[in-house]
């Protein structure tokens, strides 16, 4: 299943009601839908006032950190020096996560349109929407709805009559998971190695090109538009206080159901689990869910009555992350998935950081080697202390993701580590 | 606060207080403190900071992580905690050397870089003597970086030093981090070559033994030989230099910090001039021709010999060399007026220059010969051919005569040779005095921007070779005993400082290492000029 089960706006189905329509992905059917309502609003609001209404919505970031959408916009400079950048971080790469691959294939022009208007927003003349280089069958039904809204004069010189220019350009990563990361992605847009910087300067002050650029995620920008013609209040229903509105949920693993689902944020973890997705394949006993993304620590079937919002699922000692439940039966040998997640973090891991560069991959060799039998006990310990030196001693996250599964699993699941190194003679 | 426009900033660290001006970054703060934070991506003359070793970590109090060093920037009451009192911080610095040494091969022993290595340093100040390392290293190899430097990607740390100098200082981005992750390694941008003529400099700025020139690849270890400052003779600009130097060879000649010449760097052309400018056959004992032949002497009988000969008063020609300390330039003078020589020409090779954008006061200058402003002050004139010297009496110092014609000098009345080869045409000489060559005496040069440097004496002269200015002075005394003395090198240089207006008020202790602009030339009398 590549889409919900569930076309029902009532139930907050928003940002997916046309997934599966390939007819949506159109122009001409796209404005009969309703697209480019919100464009043609945010033309006719001053910046503030789009970024207030944002701002009240309370739409918060869904590429992974969960900042507030309209904060940030207004860090951008409120009297322009020069030109403002907005980009578009389509570099989905979070094992796990999906989501942003179906906004790209079914509703094009509503992330056009949600640039457009964050592009008002935030002052910005262009617009650039990173697209990672795997996603290329996307990249061209996106292409395809660039040239139709530049031909419609709904991006260029002079939208909708307004005298208002924005442009808008489609960039193809390279396959890097680190161009995610935003200082990454704009070194990487601007011609550079995809490699985080030290902040500060924060985007907001110096990005691409050396100025002000705001970098929003595309279920972030594509909820935009709908904010903006149904107001704050009418995004509010959905959500929670701290996590308003609906969220794509990428579910994959051992489900019966797996696929990308549009939920209010708030509906427990076990109910995606076992209502929407159907359960465990098989009926066989739930083993371990990692919740957000492989990034994220994973919870043990009794930790997963917590709400999904960016908050309980924190209570709950994970994260939301990219909101891309990798669920795992009993079956699993979860050694061998830490493993292949430490394996992709030293593959992804740019290499400036030492503990990073270094530290990634020497725990995919450790983990490699505890799977094939030649584990020793004090290699816990050993993992353990590298957890320790991988947390919050780098530039960027990309060494503290591959430490909450890690350590989680060695806090949970510590037998499964002792039963393949076994005995524990050595 | 406030000194001098400059707004100053007062911080704390390990519990010293420095005030520093605004925008320093802490790294530097402790140093003023006397404190070392160790650190390899952080280089005082590179520009870009990317923070990427995370060696320089320290703690500030109120800040939830540890923080770089070198991009953290001073703030007033800021409290900062090196790895001299914070645990947390040792901890983190262990754990980078730990993490540096998983792949690197531990070749000390074959290593060039083995006792001037970072790596090696911080690794023992850190104490870990065993890897918890089981699994097998990464093996990279080698691979030959440009046509004199090698790279040996298993001991690189990826502090990225070298491509930042391309980038930043030489402004060609020849050089790239290719691969990511654990697999990242140096290369050359594809399609472009590590030519540019100040490349060298990347072997400098490597904190480990990751770059390395070819000609200095397991030739000397870093605990054998000697190290004097110089003044490299290349050319014009006068890099400061550290001369290295192993049983009276020159090994290695690397850039010396001079924030107004060279800064951290030179160029590849200078790394060889001391290498290559004292090969050929050298003058290495006093020679006068009896019977038409040169026979080797003592120095007393060569200096009576010579002393005997002269003819005083009766004028002549002189060739000097632009390379010549200003000592020697300088006593030769007396020499020529007790001759009755007025002037003196010498000759100056010159080549193309070359720049460093990322530091453009210092070039490779056109005047391929360090001491071509002091000549000129000392009334020698540059002049390419060489004078006309038959039937007069002949002086040369220096000039080696190399490209002379095998016959120059042979019909002149008198030929005094003083200098530390012997080519065709100096075997031509009435008498040959040898005078120590580059790298074996001291003195000072004059360079491009009217700079005053000494240089030390690096290495012995070969044989019984003497510094120009004492065989001069001696020679002087044999001719003329009533004469003062110049008894030493300080004494030297006081004596032309009493004499030549423009070196008036400048003394050998005050120049120290760093030396001294002309009075003349510095900014306070540029209106003189």
């Amino acid at each position: 299943m590549g889409f919900p089960h569930s076309h029902d706006l009532e139930a907050g189905t928003i940002l997916s009601r046309h997934f599966g329509d390939a007819s949506a992905r159109r122009l001409e059917p796209w404005t009969g839908m309703g697209g480019y309502d919100g464009l043609k609003k945010a033309v006719g609001m001053e910046p503030p006032e789009i970024t207030a209404v944002v701002k009240d919505s309370g739409l918060r970031g869904r590429g992974g950190a969960g900042f507030p959408t309209g904060l940030k916009w207004s860090f951008m400079p409120q009297e322009p020096t020069g030109p403002h950048y907005l980009c578009c971080n389509a570099d989905e790469s979070e094992p796990g996560a999906f989501k942003d691959r179906e906004v790209l294939r079914w509703v094009p022009h509503l992330l056009i349109e949600g640039c457009l208007i964050a592009a008002r927003a935030i002052r910005a003349q262009h617009v650039y929407i990173y697209v990672r280089g795997e996603y290329f069958p996307y990249t061209k039904i996106l292409n395809d709805a660039v040239v139709e809204a530049y031909e419609a004069e709904l991006i260029g010189k002079d939208i909708l009559g307004s005298g208002w220019d924005c442009d808008l350009t489609v960039h193809i990563g390279a396959g890097a998971y680190i161009a995610g990361e935003e200082t990454g992605l704009m070194s990487s847009l601007v011609g550079g190695r995809a490699e985080p910087r030290v902040k500060p300067p924060f985007p907001a002050q110096s990005g691409v090109f050396g100025r002000p650029t705001t970098v929003n995620n595309v279920e972030t920008l594509a909820a935009v538009p709908m904010i903006l013609t149904g107001g704050a209040e009418w995004y509010r229903q959905w959500g929670t206080e701290k996590s308003p509105g609906t969220k794509l949920w990428c579910c994959s693993g051992h489900l019966e159901r797996p696929g990308t689902y549009e939920l209010p944020l708030g509906v427990p973890l076990k109910d995606i689990i076992y209502d929407v997705c159907g359960g465990i394949r098989g009926g066989r006993k739930l083993k371990a869910v990692i919740p957000g993304g492989s990034s994220t620590a994973l919870l043990t079937p009794d930790e997963l009555d917590c709400p999904s919002t960016y908050e309980g699922l924190q209570e709950a000692g994970s994260s939301l992350g990219t909101a891309s439940p990798i669920v795992m039966d009993e079956n699993t040998n979860l050694v061998a998935v830490i493993r292949r997640t430490a394996e992709f973090y030293a593959h992804e891991s740019c290499g400036q950081c030492v503990q990073c560069r270094e530290g990634t991959a020497w725990v995919a060799k450790i983990l490699h080697r505890i799977e094939t039998g030649g584990g020793r006990l004090k290699d816990i310990d050993t993992l353990y202390d590298l957890c320790e030196q991988l947390t919050g001693r780098t530039i960027c996250v990309l060494a503290d993701s591959v430490v909450f599964p890690l350590r989680s699993s060695l806090d949970k699941f510590r037998a499964d580590y002792e039963a393949l190194i076994g005995g524990g003679a050595r | 606060m406030s000194d001098g426009g400059t707004t100053m900033v007062s911080l704390t660290v390990d519990g010293v207080s420095v005030t520093v001006p605004a925008g320093t970054p802490v790294i530097q703060a402790a140093e003023r403190a006397g404190i070392v934070v160790p650190h390899y991506c952080y280089h005082p003359g590179i520009p870009s900071r990317p923070a990427q070793c995370r060696m320089c970590l320290v703690a500030i109090e109120g800040q939830p992580k540890l923080q770089p060093s070198c991009v953290m920037v001073v703030q007033d009451d800021m409290v900062v905690h090196t790895q001299m009192e914070s645990e947390e911080v040792r901890d983190a610095q262990q754990a980078v050397i730990e993490f540096l040494l998983l792949n690197h091969p531990l070749d000390c022993p074959i290593c060039d870089a083995a006792g001037q290595c970072m790596l090696q340093d911080y690794a023992y100040e850190t104490g870990q003597l065993e890897s918890r390392l089981v699994d097998p290293k990464l093996v990279m190899g080698r691979d030959r970086i440009a046509d004199d430097i090698l790279y040996f990607a298993d001991r690189c740390i990826i502090c990225t030093r070298c491509v930042r100098f391309m980038d930043d200082i030489a402004g060609e981005n020849s050089l790239i981090v290719a691969q990511r992750g654990h697999k990242a390694y140096i290369d050359t941008f594809p399609g472009k070559d590590l030519d540019h003529p100040f490349r060298g400099n990347i072997v400098d700025v490597c904190p480990v033994g990751a770059l390395v020139h070819e000609d200095f690849v397991f030739k000397a270890r870093a605990w054998d030989f000697d190290t004097s400052p110089g003044v490299c003779g290349g050319c014009s600009q006068g890099c400061n230099i550290d001369v290295n130097v192993k049983e009276n060879q020159v090994v290695r000649v690397k850039p010396r910090y001079n924030p107004d010449v060279n800064g951290y760097w030179m160029c590849d052309e200078g790394r060889r001039h001391l290498v290559m400018a004292n090969r050929g056959l050298r003058a290495d004992v006093p020679l006068i021709r009896r019977n038409g032949a040169l026979e080797p002497v003592t120095w007393a009988e060569a200096l009576e010999w010579v002393a005997e000969r002269l003819p005083a008063g009766r004028g002549g020609v002189a060739r000097v060399t632009a390379s010549e300390s200003n000592e020697t330039l300088h006593a030769l003078r007396g020499l020529l007026a007790h001759l009755g020589i007025d002037g003196g020409t010498f000759a100056v090779r010159r080549g193309e220059t070359a720049g460093l954008p990322g530091f453009p006061q210092l070039e490779l200058r056109a005047e391929r010969a360090p001491n071509g402003a002091g000549a000129r002050l000392l009334g020698y004139t540059e002049r390419g051919e060489l004078p006309e010297a038959s039937g007069r009496t002949l002086v040369v110092l220096g000039d080696r005569l190399a490209d002379a014609d095998p016959s120059f000098g042979a019909d002149a009345a008198f030929f005094l040779y003083l200098g530390s080869h012997l080519s065709a045409a100096a075997r031509n000489a009435t008498a040959v005095l040898p005078i120590a060559g580059a790298g074996e005496a001291e003195g000072t040069f004059v360079n491009v921007d009217g700079r005053v440097q000494r240089f030390h004496q690096a290495m012995q002269p070969q044989g019984v070779a003497r510094p120009g200015w004492m065989v001069v002075a001696r020679l002087l005394r044999e001719v003329d005993g009533e004469r003062a003395a110049v008894r030493d090198v300080r004494s030297a240089f006081a004596a032309l400082a009493d004499a030549v207006p423009e070196f008036s008020g400048l003394s050998w202790q005050g120049l120290g290492l760093k030396g001294a602009r002309l009075p003349a030339m510095s900014p306070a009398g540029s209106g003189a000029r």
